[in-house]
């Protein structure tokens, strides 16, 4: 990493109670994200990606509990109290969901919601919150911006939702963006649009950005570096080039063999993961993935491996047994 | 042996909404051959469920017909209908919502095998087990359970092994793998391509992700807006698709290599409300090759080469 990081994450970790047990969702992790660069976390359901971009933003469910540190701009976030992390939020840092619908108010018109945010943040009038949003709705791709201000989320398509929701978010200029699945919900087509207003807007706006995925395919071409995760762990992490050429943990080489390729015959059998992800409210002593690793080997059941630290790639992995050696 | 399995000729689907009509299905024809997967792709909202439902006459045909293994479905009452949907199986993309949370596997399996009055008990178990071990399961291990104590990709395995329990014919799959994750997905595609061999099945493989339609289908069809755009064999239409919309569609994907750059999305905005379809050919209004004869002229889908049919006026390969 160069120069001081925008985010850091410290040996974050979060726990929620349910009628099974304890349940780690995030469980020790560390990241760090440059100002402007784009950060990718990859994983499945349950891997705990969503959770722990809640944990960033200190919105994880009240029952849950948290330790470890989230600085931002040198701030630790878990000491804030009520009123600066509301000022924080949306301001520095904003979010877009998977579902637009759960951000946006379905009884506020459009021209309100995004006014509303400015508004709050910024020290603007209702007139020039109007005319800025009319500029925001353009520069997120919303054909006829002046008359969307008087719509109703429920009179757009989910695309136009979603741009809505990503006009919202950029509205105070924030300087870190945590896209969660912002595309998951929406056709094929819609998506590579949605991709590129994202990217453009980081860009243009030098912005840092997480965008949390399941898709592989997504990560590979927008952004700068990926972290995976798995059973709450980030089990490996590197510049996202490095990490496709050389990936070292067994599970990415899996979770990457496991989709369909474009380019392979049809009826190929696709090489499956075995199996299904631990029980999170049942510690296994081990790796998570042993049980269905392909390396798997004795001291993998028995002790769980430290992500290592960064190489000259600045690639870390939490394996036993890494698979591609360096210089192979 | 002879003459495809599945038949269907101009069929129109249409629902009412408040006083307005969904053109959902508008003049489809098909055929599927015996032992063959036809994979049929299209985004949300393009007509594609409501044709599957069409198929095995769950839902009103405005018009066209439905032949399966030369028997006309759509003239069937519904006693000689029950008997032949036996040979017909349909499998949702939802599989926890398509299993009845109150019931024990081993009577969701079987249930299939009652109605089609198939046996006396002790035949019906054994056709049940045989039916959870084939789709990868240990019967004395579900079948007294919930479906609530499985996982989603379980429960897709459940849902297989419900469809396969009366051998049947036809297996249409409505985004059978959608909802599941990566390691799952591949888990139940290679599922499905081994009950296809063991139990001699036709598919119809409805999806939205071109990647997982092509893994297993021998043909594929895309629809857009009610209408089909292109059918082709696999290969030839992934390696050179005819018709715009199947080029927008194969560019839309990510690809996981870091080395192939996106291109840049094609702003061709979205697509318009089945309400109210552009006269013509649907597309147009997102196709850069769009001109006058595409709003005037409804393309029929033809025959473009051996096998290949495309509905475009101006397809993207040569006519033959």
């Amino acid at each position: 990493m160069t120069g001081p990081a925008l985010l850091a994450v410290e040996q974050l970790s979060v726990d929620l109670p349910t009628p099974r047990g304890r349940l780690r969702a995030v469980d020790e992790v560390d990241l760090e994200l440059a100002a402007g660069h784009t950060l990718g976390i990859v994983g499945e359901s349950g891997c705990g990606k969503t959770m722990l971009s809640r944990a960033i933003l200190q919105l994880a469910p009240r029952r849950a509990r948290l330790s470890g540190r989230v600085l931002f701009d040198g701030r630790d976030l878990t000491r804030l109290d009520a009123e600066a992390l509301r000022r924080l939020r949306g301001r520095s840092i904003a979010v877009v969901f998977q579902d637009p619908m759960t951000s946006l108010n379905p009884v506020l018109t459009i021209g309100r919601q995004i006014s509303e945010t400015m508004r709050e943040h910024l020290a603007i009038d209702g007139s020039a919150a109007a005319r800025r949003a009319v500029e925001l709705l353009a520069e997120a791709g919303i054909p006829a911006p002046e008359q969307r201000l008087r719509q109703y989320p429920h009179q757009l398509s989910g695309g136009m939702r979603q741009r809505v929701a990503i006009a919202i978010a950029l509205s105070c200029e924030p300087r870190l963006l945590i896209a969660d699945e912002p595309t998951t919900a929406l056709d094929v087509t819609i998506q590579a649009q949605i991709l590129d207003l994202l990217a453009r807007e980081r860009q243009r706006r030098d912005m840092a950005m997480i965008l949390i995925t399941h898709d592989l395919g997504i990560v590979a071409g927008r952004t700068d570096e990926v972290a995976v995760m798995y059973a709450g762990r980030i089990v490996e992490r590197a510049p996202t080039a490095r990490l496709f050429k050389a990936m070292r943990m067994p599970y990415t080489e899996a979770l990457l063999a496991a989709i369909p390729k474009l380019d392979a015959p049809p009826h190929t059998p696709l090489p499956a993961i075995s199996g299904r992800p631990p029980d999170p409210t049942r510690p296994f002593p081990g790796c998570a993935f042993a049980l269905r690793c392909r390396c798997c080997a004795e001291r993998c059941a028995e002790q769980k491996p430290a992500l290592t630290p960064a190489d000259a790639y600045r690639h870390q992995y939490a394996c036993w047994h890494p698979i591609n050696p360096i210089g192979a | 042996m002879d003459g495809p399995l599945l038949k269907v000729r101009n069929l129109i689907v249409e629902y009412a909404v408040g006083g307005r009509t969904v053109h959902a299905v508008s003049n489809v024809s098909f055929e599927i051959a015996r032992g063959e997967t036809l994979g049929l792709v299209g985004e949300s909202g393009c007509g594609k469920s409501s044709l599957g439902r069409a198929i095995l006459q769950m839902t009103t045909l405005k018009a066209g017909f439905v032949e399966f293994d030369n028997v006309e479905l759509t003239r069937l009452g519904s006693h000689p209908l029950r008997l032949m949907r036996r040979r017909m199986q349909l499998i949702f993309q939802d599989p926890i919502a398509s299993l009845n949370p109150r019931r024990r596997i081993g009577d969701i399996v079987a249930e299939p095998l009652r109605i089609a009055g198939i046996a006396g008990r002790g035949a019906r178990e054994r056709r049940v087990r045989d039916a959870l071990r084939a789709v990868g399961l240990e019967p004395d291990q579900v079948i007294g359970r919930l479906p609530h104590e499985f996982s989603g990709g379980q429960c897709q395995r459940i849902c297989i092994a419900r469809a396969l329990v009366v051998e049947p014919e036809l297996l249409v799959c409505d985004e059978a793998v959608s909802a599941l994750d990566v390691s799952i997905r591949a888990q139940i595609l290679n599922l499905l391509e081994e009950m296809k061999a063991r139990y001699r099945l036709t598919l119809l493989f409805i999806a939205h992700d071109l990647a997982v339609v092509k893994a297993v289908s021998d043909r594929v069809a895309v629809m857009y807006l009610g209408r089909l755009c292109e059918v082709g064999p696999t290969e030839a239409l992934y390696r050179a698709p005819a018709h715009p919309y199947t080029a927008l569609l194969l560019e839309a994907i990510p690809v996981p290599d870091p080395e192939v750059r996106p291109a840049p999305s094609v702003p061709v905005g979205e697509p318009p409300s089945p309400l109210a379809p552009p006269t013509g050919c649907r597309f147009r209004t997102r196709c850069a090759r769009a001109d006058r004869s595409c709003a005037e002229v409804t393309p029929e889908l033809s025959q473009i080469a051996p096998g290949r049919q495309v509905a475009c006026h101006h397809p993207l390969i040569a006519v033959h």
